[in-house]
């Protein structure tokens, strides 16, 4: 009996790493940036090229950074979920314009409707470097203090927003400054 | 029958595009290269910089290549990259107490084997090694007499 004990327990334990495996989604890194402070940038703004915005915006109040561009198709699945929020007043969303064409990102807002209090222009995809960004969208969560406190990769779904980003926004916010 | 083959010709050299690095100065040549080799695309994750088309891939090189021109050192360029994209970056995961399973858990999982080895090996050597008494071999004797009956 005692014989097959032992391997019945491996059998166990390399069974349970391959389930846990199995559920994770590799293609999603954990950021390093979570709990830093925002890193620093200064761009042109896409709907009036004279005017900055900066991570200097977002101070004493909660904000979502979203990375899109109007060539990427998950950004649009996402789009009425980032609207829907604009409308409600939740948060504001900043957008970072990620290696994007200016004209085609002004057509993709006239079509799909902007939800954006600013959008950057990160034509070049420097600042997005200097943020870890490695695939659009993504949308980071940045508190009072302009720390990163969270980072979604991928499109944001109804669930997700409901379960994960928007109580953390209202924990945010109720947070003293 | 000549398109399938043009196809499948065509099928084997999509996988030989790889790609092209930007062309660096001679003096950062092979800086260059040996960084661009221990770091990781996160887009195409079993790819290093170096070999990856990726957008991003593209994007980070050039970044080397710019912190290489400020005249940076290896470890702050990958220290800059390490910031922004964690230790998944690396290519080679540093050696440190969350890493060490994934280090070492391949030499404790040969050692288990070889132990188990040994110990089989052990045993199967005894059992060959103790020759029957007497009495045994007079009742093997006799249970094969009785079996070739």
């Amino acid at each position: 009996m005692s014989k097959y004990f032992l391997p019945v327990i491996l059998f166990f334990i390399l069974a349970s790493f391959l389930f846990v495996g199995l559920h994770r989604d590799p293609t999603t890194v954990s950021s390093p940036l979570i709990g830093k402070p925002a890193p620093q940038f200064s761009l042109p703004r896409l709907q009036d090229s004279e005017a900055v915005v900066s991570e200097r915006d977002f101070q004493g109040k909660v904000v979502l950074l979203n990375v899109w561009a109007s060539w990427c198709l998950a950004c649009r699945d996402e789009h009425p979920i980032l609207t829907e929020m604009a409308h409600h007043k939740v948060v504001p969303i900043y957008g970072l314009n990620y290696k994007d064409e200016s004209a085609d990102a002004l057509r993709y807002l006239a079509d799909f409707g902007n939800p954006y209090v600013a959008n950057a222009v990160d034509f070049s995809g420097r600042v997005g470097i200097e943020w870890g960004v490695y695939g659009v969208p993504e949308t980071f969560v940045v508190d009072k203090a302009g720390i990163i406190r969270y980072k979604h990769i991928g499109a944001i779904t109804q669930k997700d927003a409901d379960e994960k980003l928007l109580p953390l926004v209202r924990q945010l916010q109720s947070e003293a400054p | 029958m000549r398109e399938f083959f043009g196809f499948i010709v065509g099928a084997l050299f999509c996988f030989s595009v790889l790609a092209q690095p930007e062309a660096v100065a001679p003096e950062h040549e092979s800086r260059y290269y040996s960084l661009l080799k221990e770091l990781r695309c996160l887009v195409c994750q079993n790819q290093t910089i170096a070999e990856s088309d990726a957008g991003l891939a593209k994007d980070l090189r050039g970044e080397v290549k710019t912190m290489l021109y400020a005249g940076a050192t290896d470890s702050e360029i990958i220290e800059f990259m390490v910031s922004r994209y964690g230790d998944f970056v690396l290519y080679r995961p540093p050696l440190k107490p969350t890493t060490w399973l994934l280090w070492f858990g391949p030499f404790i999982l040969l050692a288990i084997g070889l132990l188990a080895l040994a110990r089989v090996l052990r045993r199967q050597k005894n059992m060959s090694s103790s020759p029957l008494t007497e009495e045994e071999q007079a009742k093997v004797e006799s249970i094969l007499g009785h079996t070739e009956e």
